[in-house]
């Protein structure tokens, strides 16, 4: 609604936009000084609002095992999931490594190529190598059993939201939510009804990761050019019919793509779920971690970073396959493939016999070992001695100069007058459906009694987010202007992001001490990998035919990139910033674990402690309530749609690695 | 196209009978395994690692154990998770509701282990200034512990937010110019501890012994007003020193009453503070595995242990 038709109208709006805004800048400080220090909402630990949701938990362990809906449906669902995870995990181990290896090589033959099947292999190999089999192999199946849940439970919901406005309209919200959701807030009432042990660990993930699963297949459904469909109806089709010869073939391709996404999005999850005693590569990190021993958790990482780039790639390279054969009609390859499966399901129960017979108990072999722990041990050791003062002189500028004073106007300010500010400065941004959304979230900070521990983290997010989209302005325009600064970078961009951040949070510390600015820079880590994507892909988006008529108009690099580049990428820009901001968000709660305080350390205290459960889920959703309010405020300054059928909200953590393989 | 399809039926039937063959191939012990919850720090640990080796090498037992923070180790009593809590600080409500109401956990005996938490200093700070070791002249040098997070206050180091930490209440009712800044973890208040040593930088906070970083590097305690019952009655009051913990060892009463010889185990188990900062420094220091150390331990101290086999 901020988008006017009319160049002029528009023209005009923008000037008054402007002005509207330093108005409400000077009046705003005005009584800020006026005001300071008046009508404040000062947290208060015990808070009644709290003690009445841990009544709530009480409750639910009284009557956990003599409450009918417990006893019929909660434990059916725990054990079936039980079932599900102890099968998963008998077949991989049944299959020994060797079995295990090459059936991955098999798999990686049959659905993605020759190429893939050799990384698959390499990979596998890598997990035994790492000394890490056995975790691996839980991670996987923890994964794959929540991978396996999303898809039966997302991919139906996403047709059901691809042919029904009013179903997506409302489950919108509610992925919103799931996704904004910090992880630690629904994992204590997760392990409150579902118990901790891995069928807790698949739900909590679950949640995580079906939205992608549902919104990306609503995605392809809707994309199904309405002709097609009308086409198939007027030659007398029947829905289903239209359903499965029409718009499910003709939206594989990108609900391959969703299913990509849910397994990222899942293993990502999968490493916090350690917490509720989930076995796993997680649980291998948060041990090292209580040894502070980052060498061990490095290695540990390292599994994951691998065991993501190859189950991204293989269902990458899976869906564009899927791509090119519908596009050239299989036939003809058919006989060939035969032999290439028959070759390839041959070779793995060779490799299982032979598995069964040399490993018999399936372990991998002690002889052979790789690990970084004592370099990564010694790097580590360098940089936190000798980097230490210029690492506290940084943080302390930072602190000072920006962080501390945002924070203090944001405590210190009566508030009504933050909450008005934000209001008129949405509503002057992204229009009237923002503003309504602000008011609403900030009202409900207040009635969750956490108001001041909000404000405390909104000023260290929107710090985060500044120094996130300087870091990702700069490198992306650079990654843009260069193609080798670009190969070098992505790698450590596939890196940074799938790499759990809990292994770079003991050097974080040693450098920036136990304080917020260490929550800020392991907040950066994590999301300026899609900004600076976004922002490369935004650059490299402007037609070459228009750099080159500036170009040849006597543009100066310089003058190319802030007159036309940079204001042509607008719309991916502010993508940029609205993905930088959830992201920065997203890592409040892992702030809390380094002494970010505020939010973070709620929710984390309200996992670990019960009677602090009501503080750790009111924080929680405050969390949300933030995240939303940023993200509709940021969405709105697009002048992007923020209805219903809006393209996915989110791009979650995980999803980079796509973005750097279909962007390149 | 059909013919592609029953080719990947084929496929999969066949990877499936492979399977089953594969999984009736494993086969398992006839003893229950023993589940041993891993509360997150490395003493327990130690503890557990020595208790599991024992259990595996001398009884013939399988031992599975599960890294959990201690609330969440007292809910896996009820559901059957967890055997033992091989290390308990204290926590009198939840002795009360698992112990006392629901009836699924009891007491097996102490460790031996006796639990110091106090507030240290990295020893540099004593040194250079020897009267800091008392309360009442921790207020001169609150400047000293100035930062970026305590705005015109010293810094006082709180750690995780699952251990038992009065501080906010000792330094506001004995009227202390510092503010509580919560690390948020052990590790974080073992990496600024080391790295306060390292560098000389001020810090102040809340520490354990036993613990593997006293092995490491030298705190010197704080001297608070003692301890008393009195000052620990109301939690918002308490202005006097941590109480000094007889660590013990909590089980499932199932495990209690079905566990046999493994039970007799870990009700026997009880060592010194010596005994575990050893199997600890084995393991964070010397990068040997929970087993390796407990093996080293074990192979050098059969006369302490030789008492705990029934």
């Amino acid at each position: 609604m901020a988008a006017p038709a009319l160049p002029l109208a528009s023209l005009e709006w923008r000037t008054s936009r402007r002005f509207w805004g330093v108005a409400l800048l000077i009046v705003s400080a005005i009584l800020f000084v006026a005001l300071r220090n008046q009508w404040l909402l000062p947290h208060d630990d015990d808070a009644e609002f709290f003690k009445s949701l841990n009544g709530l938990r009480d409750w639910v362990d009284a009557n956990r095992s003599s409450n009918l809906v417990f006893v019929l449906v909660v434990n059916t669902i725990r054990l079936s999931i039980a079932g599900l995870f102890d099968l998963l995990q008998g077949i991989l181990i049944g299959l020994t490594w060797p079995g295990v290896t090459v059936l991955a090589g098999a798999i990686g033959l049959i659905f993605a190529g020759r190429r893939m099947a050799v990384v698959m292999v390499a990979g596998f190999l890598a997990f035994g190598l790492l000394g890490l089999w056995e975790s691996s192999l839980d991670t996987l199946a923890l994964t794959l059993g929540a991978v396996v849940l999303s898809l039966a439970m997302g991919i139906p919901l996403g047709i059901l939201a691809g042919r029904s406005d009013r179903f997506q309209s409302v489950i919108t919200p509610v992925l919103d939510v799931m996704q904004i959701m910090p992880t630690f807030a629904y994992l204590a009432p997760m392990a409150l009804i579902f118990l901790i042990g891995p069928p807790a660990a698949i739900i909590a993930t679950l949640i995580y990761a079906i939205p992608p699963a549902i919104r990306i297949t609503a995605l392809g459904i809707r994309g199904v050019s309405g002709t097609s469909v009308e086409a198939a109806v007027s030659l007398g089709s029947t829905r289903w019919q239209v359903l499965r010869k029409v718009q499910l073939p003709m939206a594989k391709r990108t609900i391959v793509l969703g299913v990509n996404q849910t397994i990222m999005m899942a293993l990502s999850m999968v490493v916090i779920t350690a917490l509720i005693a989930a076995p796993g590569l997680g649980l291998d990190i948060v041990q090292a971690l209580e040894r502070v021993n980052v060498g061990v958790a490095f290695d540990a990482g390292l599994a994951i970073v691998i065991m993501a780039i190859l189950l991204d790639r293989l269902a990458t390279r899976a869906s564009q396959r899927v791509d090119v054969r519908t596009r050239s009609g299989a036939a003809e390859s058919t006989r060939q493939r035969r032999v290439v499966v028959l070759g390839a399901v041959g070779v793995t129960v060779v490799a299982v016999i032979v598995g069964q017979l040399v490993a018999g108990d399936g372990t991998f072999p002690d002889a052979l070992r790789i690990t970084f722990r004592e370099p990564v041990n010694t790097a580590t050791a360098w940089v936190e001695a000798n980097l230490f003062g210029l690492t506290n002189a940084l943080k302390n500028a930072v602190t000072g100069v920006l962080l501390n004073p945002l924070q203090t106007i944001l405590t210190t300010s009566p508030w009504w007058l933050v909450g008005l500010v934000a209001v008129v400065a949405a509503f002057i941004v992204s229009g009237l459906r923002p503003a309504i959304v602000t008011a609403v979230c900030l009202l409900g900070l207040i009635g969750l009694q956490l108001w001041q521990h909000g404000m405390e983290t909104l000023a260290s997010v929107l710090v985060g987010t500044a120094i996130t989209l300087l870091v990702g302005l700069t490198l992306g325009v650079l990654s843009a202007r260069h193609d080798r600064f670009a190969a070098v970078l992505r790698p450590i961009l596939d890196a940074a992001q799938t790499m759990p951040s809990f292994v770079y949070l003991l050097p974080a510390i040693a450098l920036f001490s136990a304080t917020r600015f260490t929550a800020i820079v392991a907040a950066v880590i994590y999301a300026a990998p899609p900004v600076i994507r976004l922002v490369e892909d935004g650059i490299r988006g402007v037609p070459a035919t228009v750099v080159e008529a500036a170009t040849a108009a006597g543009s100066t690099p310089r003058q190319l990139l802030w007159k036309v580049q940079l204001p042509m990428a607008r719309r991916s820009l502010l993508l940029a910033a609205n993905q930088g901001i959830v992201l920065v968000l997203a890592m409040v709660v892992v702030g809390g674990l380094v002494g970010a305080g505020a939010l973070g350390y709620d929710v984390i205290a309200g996992f670990a402690q019960r009677e602090d459960f009501g503080k750790g889920l009111a924080a929680g959703v405050s969390i949300v309530l933030l995240g939303v309010m940023l993200d509709r405020i940021t969405q709105g300054a697009g002048g992007r749609p923020t209805g219903p059928g809006r393209p996915v909200a989110v791009v979650p953590p995980g999803t980079t690695i796509q973005a750097g393989v279909t962007g390149a | 196209m059909r013919g592609s399809k029953l080719w990947r039926l084929a496929v999969g039937a066949t990877v499936a009978g492979l399977v089953l063959a594969a999984c009736s191939a494993g086969g398992g012990g006839s003893k229950e395994p023993v589940k041993i919850a891993i509360n997150p720090w490395v003493g327990y640990e130690a503890n557990a690692a020595v208790v599991a080796y024992l259990l595996e090498t001398e009884l013939g037992y399988t031992v599975e154990k599960k890294t959990l923070k201690e609330e969440i180790s007292w809910q896996g009593f009820e559901t059957g998770e967890v055997d033992v809590i091989i290390e308990n600080w204290g926590h009198p409500d939840l002795e009360k509701t698992y112990i006392d109401e629901k009836k699924v956990a009891a007491v097996a005996g102490e460790t031996g282990n006796v639990g110091i938490i106090a507030w240290y200093v990295p020893e540099w700070m004593v040194q250079e200034y020897p009267d800091i070791t008392d309360w009442n002249n921790l207020n001169k040098y609150a400047d000293l512990f100035k930062t970026s997070e305590s705005g015109d206050k010293g810094q006082f180091l709180a750690s995780d937010p699952t251990f038992v930490q009065n501080d906010e209440a000792i330094v506001a009712n004995l009227g202390l110019d510092f503010k509580v800044i919560f690390s948020g973890s052990e590790a974080s208040s073992v990496k600024a501890l080391q790295q306060a040593a390292a560098q000389k930088t001020a810090l102040i906070g809340y520490f354990w012994d036993p613990h593997w970083l006293h092995a490491q590097i030298k705190l010197v305690p704080i001297k608070l007003p003692p301890y008393s019952d009195e000052c620990y009655a109301d939690p918002k009051k308490i202005d006097c020193d941590y109480p000094q913990y007889a660590l013990n060892k909590i089980v499932s009463k199932k495990f209690a009453d079905t566990g046999g010889k493994a039970y007799e185990l870990v009700k026997n188990f009880t060592w010194t503070n010596d005994d575990q900062n050893l199997v600890s420094d084995y393991m964070t220091n010397q990068d040997m595995t929970a087993e390796e150390a407990a093996k080293k331990w074990v192979d050098e101290h059969e006369s302490t242990w030789k008492a705990w086999i029934p």
